[in-house]
């Protein structure tokens, strides 16, 4: 890697990214990159493509293949609805709904403030608390639309005291 | 000295277990060698959750169900401190004769919410790794297969192919080098039982795939384990930390000179992963997009070499099998299924969770004895299972026993555990586009018929639910149904059909009442509901300025109604009411 070169992956933590030759650690490479930074960005892809020697279009069509790998970045608070069988029985879409409405904001987007991004989750594995949603880590279940409003309502305050 | 066990699986913890566990510790410092705390994977009840145990020795012990952290004082004082039971807060009434575990069979589960997951010394009490070393130092590798053949093992990932045979294949391959997988991507999106046997015994998965290997001739392993479960995958690599230390993973297991190693990888959110063809191109480190069979894995897989993947469920029977031997668990089931099979429970049941019967059991008895019935004793419509891949089976006909073959005969299939109860809340044309809306999302997209096909099938569904369908649509479902299957290439766009087929099949008066009646007897497709307002209003407005056709009328503090003609079913009234003062009929 030439003087110049390396200087442009300054931001990427080299070490965490130990690429042995081995067959197969893409998917890892990937998934470590996205841990550190929480999305890819294309600066990580071509980084990725660098130490393997993989085409850079390769790795762009793994990332956008599997479901884990985001290119954009998220939101400050992430809030995930499980749209899994049990919770859609149970009535996940007016739950859904219910936050477009209060955060305006769908599925896939990120508010503007970068506050709040929306994500659809198919099982979380608390079927038995449907319908559920997370809100980065912790767990809401049981909801109905007025229950839920007054959780988003108390993470919109957090968010306004925060700054 | 008393033993407080508390339920930390996924579930567990969604429910708050983790507050539970450190208000115990509190407990602990006031009251410092009262009781032993530990923790322990989930038991089947995820109903109850945070459910707790309290062990008296061993053979007695009470279990506590909805426990929060504001009753731990409560339950140390009286129960813990004195002998006194909380008669309120019984997982299990004592007066309950629908006993959750008492009408399970319980092999695979065995351990589960029983030891600590933690604790490879524990599992050993358990009689771990005895088949295993049995396998090892006492019977040949044809010995084995012919002992799995002889259990009539079928795989529980949903194909249901007989592992002795298959690991009997790919002992018989050619290659020097050959590879066990386990199948953990569990994608079903209403299935959690590979979760809770990997987070709650994960070492008896680790046991099956030694003896696995042993058989065939592999020395090399991967657990193939969805992102989704990050508890899943921190047991495993605890459990296999574990293992490598008492030399039941690493060089000359047992002595022998038989060697195994086992390594982690995660998926990346694919449902399609979860075919074995994909699975092996995902471990590559490429596009998850299945290939053509044959040459199946077994002699092409992983890197070209010869392959054996078996599901979770499929390797946690083994050890059991090996140890007790193959006629034991052929001692259970039909004459075409063996043993037993876990299914996740979800939807409209009473208890939903996981629970282990034998097969020959009725789905009946499933629901109604080993899950007290239909949640608020509505009426039973139908089961879900086997998720994208399977099928509608209706009440009337759900003395159907749980058995590959009679299962296949309503159109349903087994698949791998997914039960998922409705009642006649549930609109089962809504169900049918659940389903295609999730594998057509989750086509690979390399057949036509597939990524194409399903598309065109679910412009139609969504079609009928928004009530502009018509009878005609219910013959191109047919046909389209028909050629996915046909021309599809992997179990995905062959199978995606079925939750069409056999709603259409069971339940075709839905269809028709949403496209000639313009109704949704289940109330469930907004589009085609009445909206009215009842006398909940207390007129704060909300919902009138929240219309988008300004179809709602009513002054401030006044009752509000909804103007029909220039209603646009939107639905938006409904969300945003805080009254529950907007119904849909
Ligand atoms: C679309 C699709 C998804 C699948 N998903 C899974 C899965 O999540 N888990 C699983 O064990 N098998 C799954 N299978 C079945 C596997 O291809 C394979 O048959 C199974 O892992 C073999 O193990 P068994 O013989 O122990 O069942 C899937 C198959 C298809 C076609
Ligand atoms: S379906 Fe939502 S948690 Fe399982």
């Amino acid at each position: 890697m030439s003087q110049q070169q390396s200087d442009n992956f300054k931001p990427f933590n080299v070490d965490l990214w130990k690429y042995d030759g081995q067959e197969g650690a893409l998917i890892p490479l990937l998934q470590s990159a996205q841990d550190t930074y929480g999305y890819i960005s294309e600066k990580a892809i071509d980084y990725i493509a660098h130490i393997t020697g993989i085409p850079a279009a390769d790795i762009y069509g793994v990332v956008t293949f599997y479901a884990q790998f985001r290119t954009k970045p998220l939101g400050k608070y992430v809030v995930k609805v499980c749209n899994g069988t049990a919770c859609h029985v149970n009535g996940a879409k007016p739950i859904g709904d219910t936050i477009t409405d209060e955060l305006s904001i769908s599925y896939d987007e990120t508010s503007d403030d970068g506050n709040f991004t929306l994500l659809s989750v198919a099982c979380i594995g608390c079927c038995s608390l449907a319908p559920v949603i997370l809100i980065n880590d912790e767990t809401y279940g049981r909801l109905t639309s007025p229950k839920l409003r007054k959780i988003l309502r108390q993470y919109k305050r957090k968010v306004k005291e925060e700054k | 000295m008393k033993t407080v066990k508390v339920g930390l699986g996924t579930c567990g913890i969604s429910a708050g277990g983790e507050k539970v566990y450190k208000a115990f510790q509190e407990e602990l410092k006031e009251h410092p060698n009262a009781f032993v705390l530990k923790e322990t994977g989930c038991i089947g009840m995820c109903y109850s959750e945070v459910l707790i145990e309290i062990e008296n020795g061993a053979d007695s012990s009470v279990f506590y169900g909805e426990v929060t952290p504001e009753r731990v004082g409560e339950i140390v004082e009286k129960t813990i401190l004195s002998d006194d039971t909380i008669e309120d807060w019984l997982a299990v009434k004592k007066d309950n004769t629908k006993n959750f575990l008492e009408n399970q069979t319980r092999i695979v589960l065995r351990n589960c919410g029983i030891i600590d997951p933690g604790s490879i010394d524990e599992y050993i009490e358990k009689g771990g790794y005895e088949g295993a070393k049995k396998a090892l130092t006492t019977m040949t590798p044809d010995d084995v297969i012919q002992d799995v053949i002889k259990s009539g093992l079928k795989g529980r990932g949903g194909g249901g192919f007989p592992t002795g045979v298959k690991w009997n294949f790919t002992k018989g391959a050619k290659g020097d080098q050959k590879y066990i997988i386990c199948n953990a991507d569990e994608g079903d999106p209403g299935a959690f039982m590979d979760r809770s046997v990997l987070e709650g015994d994960p070492n008896a998965v680790l046991e099956g795939m030694i003896i696995a290997g042993y058989a065939i001739g592999a020395d090399a392993s991967y657990i193939y384990c969805r992102a989704e479960y990050p508890k899943a995958i921190a047991r495993l690599r605890q459990a296999i930390a574990q293992a490598k230390k008492k030399n039941f993973l690493g060089d000359n297991i047992f002595g022998t000179d038989f060697s195994f190693n086992i390594k982690i990888k995660e998926g990346a959110g694919a449902f399609v992963c979860g075919e074995e063809t994909a699975l092996i191109a995902s471990i590559e480190g490429k596009r998850g997009m299945p290939k053509f069979r044959p040459p199946f894995p077994a002699i092409s897989g992983l890197w070209g070499k010869p392959t054996n993947i078996n599901n979770v469920e499929t390797f946690a029977n083994v050890p059991w099998i090996i140890l007790k031997g193959g006629d034991a668990y052929a001692a259970y089931g039909t004459d075409d299924s063996k043993g037993t099979k876990v299914f996740a429970m979800a939807g409209k049941v009473k208890r939903t969770g996981l629970v282990e019967v034998p097969m020959g059991c009725s789905i009946n008895e499933i629901i109604f004895d080993v899950c007290d019935g239909i949640v608020d004793d509505k009426k039973f419509k139908a089961v879900q299972m086997g998720g994208p891949s399977g099928g509608c089976i209706p009440a009337d006909q759900c003395d159907v026993k749980i058995d590959y073959k009679e299962i296949n005969k309503t159109g349903a299939i087994m698949g791998s555990g997914g039960m998922v109860v409705m009642d006649e809340t549930t609109c089962m044309v809504d169900v049918a586009k659940f389903f295609l809306s999730f594998t057509q999302d989750e086509s690979c997209g390399k057949c036509t018929f597939c990524r194409i096909g399903t598309k065109r099938m679910l412009e139609i569904l969504e079609r009928i639910t928004i009530g502009e369908g018509t009878m005609e649509d219910l013959d191109n479902l047919e046909e389209l149904s028909g050629q996915i299957k046909n021309a599809s290439l992997c179990g995905l766009g062959q199978t995606a059909p079925n939750p069409v087929l056999t709603t259409m099949k069971y339940f075709k008066d839905e269809y028709i009442a949403h496209i000639q009646d313009k109704k949704c007897p289940a109330h469930v497709c907004s589009a085609i509901l009445e909206y009215t307002i009842n006398d909940a209003c207390t007129g704060c407005t909300i919902c009138a300025k929240a219309c988008p056709t300004d179809a709602i009328l009513g002054d401030k503090k006044e009752l509000h109604i909804i103007e029909q003609d220039k209603c646009i079913k939107c639905g938006k009234c409904f969300t945003v009411c805080r009254f529950d003062a907007v119904v849909k009929d």
